[in-house]
């Protein structure tokens, strides 16, 4: 009976080593609390957006929120435990319900319970702000606490958010761990600013011809508070809000943390760094793949996207960002369980052997 | 102040030689918690709890479908163990773990005392966790026990007992290193005129005692590749676990990131396998290898016993040290440090009957109402009848038990545990303790100037495990 598959040695004198399970956990907890932070955003932004509004109807609560539930893929479940799709529901379900693993209570919990998975790796100060925000979303009094006041509510999860981030920069040495860390908060970074823009492509839909009315304009806004983004655009551009520049900036801009073309640059450094730029990693196909994407960042101009359709741009990118994603995580944070049986048999005939 | 109102009681009284008469290595400690009021008490203590569950210095509840974790419960007023005491105390450990490994390697040979009728030969080759297969084996740096946790009681007259051994994987060390940043973060004040021996050594020592055991094939010039395997992070000790190895700065490990391959075990690094040399274990013997002992065992590694067997990790604890830590083999300790050492046990045992001895069965079975009753293998106080608190069902269930199985039990006459000033609410009042001291043996064995002394906090309770309502106490030990 042949062993299972061999896997190459490293030396032993390696210091530093990094269980390939402990980068998983460091990437997942970070991601997961990336997206914690941008949902918590969303949804406030959008409670905001509504004041602006005046009176709601009905109708319009629900083309309001339901392509925030559609750009994360839970509207299926969304209505197996609501009726309707107004403020409440939707924000309740995207803050509190378990049933929801993208809920901010899913995020934080699975955030943390990574992070619990690495205790022994991260500093004490970055797992203490981990369980502080999951003490405090799942406390007795969070919903009371929301009730009285969503906005200060959202502002607290961001709070921890940018707390764990400036932390983790000051208390985690820059080792693989780092870098696996950063790469899970780009990559989710790069993925939620694409699902952001596209829920505005949901809102244009029904009526195209409210472009560059006043509530087009609210709504842009909110786009960009959304990405923590309209006063570096403000800065940027110096000018109104106009529509073809909000997407501008949040995909092409260079410098701006939160902007497409940002994050994946920084994911494709992060990558030479986790790679040790080795060239069979460089030649593999994902890899090739992601840099061919970068190269096409450099080169589209925004009106390339409105030709080729802002929509199927947005998914494209997805897709880009989501490939390159899994194809590090399979090949450093993930091994596939050994095959206990197989294992045991093995060890038994090599047992028999012996003797 | 807080302890005007303290009442001794008939106990023997950890702090009060009487009434209100403090003992001297006392003095300090109460004088500094006598200018405390209550509400001072009271808000410094929820203080510590509160940080606590920040820092998520918790244990996982079973008995709960959620897997709640709960802080193991603080108390604030510390346990003082004067210089004179604990030297005995020390002296005492050392001598009973070395008679422990002296015998363990023992029995894993010639068997002498068995052959010199020191302990009957029915008692160790039905002991549960004798290891058949590890007879003959030589152990690296012939140690079996590296890590002990002995539980330690004082009866009515202040006389140190020894209540169990712990030879497994004896658990609670974090909880020593915690409880002592918790209260000098807490009372700093008390700190200041007492003079309290340092604890914080022990990850460094711990991992000295890994480092020296490395198997003797071990020919690297480094450092050997230390780990901690722990069941995974659903154990109720996995906060401990990940403690101690980001104290010591190792990896901690599940049995899914080790790999054996050529007799050899590797950890799954981002960078490939990487060999692993000692593996400082917290899972029991049974669930180790599922490709010799459990087979139904997930948290194991395959193919582990054979690496450790041919000399290429090494193993703390050992394997098959469970031996000594059998209730029944207890018994014999006190036996076996006068056969191996030729000295009398510094720190005795409870006394003990054994129900598998006809004399001692009738005994306990004619007294079940007045004595302690403990199955051989069972810890965490489970298995056990409490026969003076106990109803008659449980008495004639356990009656039942004995009768068809008496090796599995052996009874004791109940302690009446000593008492300590422990914070009830709105004051002090009296609470039964035991204490856990930790002694490690590697290249010279020491025991870490304290332990975790646990608290049962219900009026009047005698079980001091967390799983029952136990809390626990920062133990000082104090310099000369």
């Amino acid at each position: 009976m042949s062993p299972p598959a061999r896997e190459e040695y490293a030396r032993h004198e390696q210091a530093n080593v990094m269980l390939a399970r402990v980068a998983g956990s460091l990437y997942w907890m970070s991601r997961y609390l990336e997206r914690a932070e941008n949902q918590a955003r969303l949804i406030d932004v959008n409670l905001q957006l509504l004041l602006d509004f005046g009176d709601v109807s009905d109708e319009l609560l629900k083309a309001h929120w339901l392509p925030m539930l559609r750009s994360s893929g839970d509207e299926e479940q969304f209505f197996k435990l609501y009726e309707t799709a107004d403020s409440e529901s939707v924000t309740e379900f995207m803050t509190f319900r378990g049933e929801n693993p993208n809920s901010l209570l899913s995020c934080i919990s699975n955030a943390r319970e990574n992070a619990r998975q690495v205790r022994d790796q991260i500093s004490s100060e970055m797992w203490e702000v981990l369980n502080d925000a999951y003490l405090f979303i799942q406390g007795a009094n969070s919903k009371q606490i929301w009730h009285e006041g969503a906005s200060a509510f959202y502002d607290q999860i961001k709070r921890y958010s940018h707390l764990f981030q400036g932390i983790t920069v000051s208390t985690f040495s820059r080792n693989e761990g780092f870098e696996f860390i950063q790469f899970g908060k780009y990559m989710e970074r790069a993925d939620q600013i694409t699902r952001l823009l596209d829920i505005k492509y949901h809102i244009l839909l029904p009526s195209a011809s409210d472009v560059g009315g006043a509530v087009d304009t609210a709504q842009w806004h909110a786009v960009l508070r959304s990405a923590s983004a309209l006063e570096a655009y403000r800065r940027y551009y110096v000018a109104d809000v106009f529509y073809k520049k909000v997407v501008e900036f949040l995909i092409f801009d260079g410098s701006f943390p939160r902007s497409l073309k940002f994050c994946c640059q920084e994911m494709d450094h992060l990558i030479e760094l986790i790679t040790d730029s080795s060239p069979e990693a460089n030649k593999a196909p994902a890899v090739e793949r992601f840099r061919l994407f970068l190269e096409k960042l450099s080169n589209l101009t925004v009106d390339d996207i409105f030709t080729q359709g802002l929509h199927e741009f947005l998914d494209s990118s997805q897709v880009e960002v989501g490939n390159i994603g899994g194809h590090l995580y399979n090949t450093y944070m993930y091994f596939p369980p050994v095959d206990l049986q197989a294992e045991i048999r093995f060890h038994q005939q090599q047992e028999q052997q012996q003797q | 102040m807080l302890f005007d109102q303290y009442q001794p009681e008939d106990f023997f009284d950890e702090m009060f030689a009487s009434g209100s008469d403090v003992r001297p290595h006392y003095k300090a400690v109460g004088e500094a918690l006598n200018d405390v009021s209550a509400d001072e008490f009271r808000s410094r203590q929820t203080a510590v709890e509160t940080a606590f569950m920040r820092g998520g210095v918790t244990f996982t509840v079973y008995s709960d479908s959620q897997g709640t974790e709960r802080i193991f419960p603080f108390d604030c007023v510390p346990r003082v163990i004067s210089a004179e005491e604990w030297d005995v105390v020390e002296k005492g450990l050392i001598q009973r773990l070395t008679a422990l490994n002296l015998f363990l390697h023992d029995i894993y040979h010639e068997q002498k005392i068995i052959k010199d009728r020191v302990i009957p030969p029915q008692y160790l080759l039905s002991a549960k966790h004798f290891r058949r297969e590890f007879m003959n084996f030589e152990v690296p740096k012939n140690v079996y026990v590296h890590i002990c946790g002995s539980d330690l009681i004082r009866d009515r007259n202040g006389q140190y007992l020894v209540l169990e051994d712990n030879l497994r994987c004896p658990s609670g060390a974090s909880y020593m290193l915690e409880n002592r940043s918790a209260l000098k973060r807490t009372f700093p004040e008390l700190f200041q005129a007492a003079g309290v021996a340092p604890v914080d050594n022990y990850p460094t020592e711990l991992l000295k005692v890994l480092q020296y055991c490395a198997p003797a094939k071990f020919r690297g010039t480094d450092a050997p590749n230390a780990v901690l395997l722990t069941p995974g992070v659903y154990n109720s000790a996995y906060f401990e676990h990940a403690f101690l190895a980001r104290q010591m700065g190792i990896p901690i490990v599940e049995g899914r990131d080790l790999l054996v391959r050529d007799h050899k075990v590797f950890m799954r690094t981002t960078a490939g396998l990487v060999q692993v040399d000692v593996i400082y274990r917290r899972i029991d013997d049974d669930f180790l290898d599922p490709s010799v002992f459990r087979a139904d065992s997930l948290l194991g590694v395959p193919g582990l016993v054979n690496a450790y067997r041919s000399g290429n990790v090494s193993l703390a604890n050992s394997i098959g040290t469970g031996v000594a830590d059998d209730k029944v083999v207890y018994y014999f300790v006190p036996k076996m440090i006068k056969y191996y050492l030729g000295e009398d046990p510094i720190l005795p045992n409870v006394e003990t009957y054994l129900a598998s001895e006809p004399s001692d069965c009738s005994f306990i079975l004619a007294n079940l109402d007045k004595l302690v009753v403990k199955s051989a293998n069972e810890a965490g106080g489970y298995g056990m009848l409490m026969g003076p608190w106990a109803s008659k069902e449980e008495i004639e269930s356990f009656r039942k038990m004995i009768e068809d199985n008496p090796r599995n039990f052996i009874a004791q006459n109940p302690i009446s545990l000593s008492r300590h000033p422990t914070w009830c609410g709105d004051k002090f009042e009296g609470r039964h303790i035991d204490l856990r001291p930790y002694i490690l043996c590697g290249e010279k064995t020491v025991v870490t100037p304290g332990g975790l002394t646990r608290v049962a906090l219900r009026k009047g309770s005698l079980v001091v495990n967390s799983s029952q309502g136990g809390g626990s106490k920062d133990t000082w030990v104090l310099k000369d």
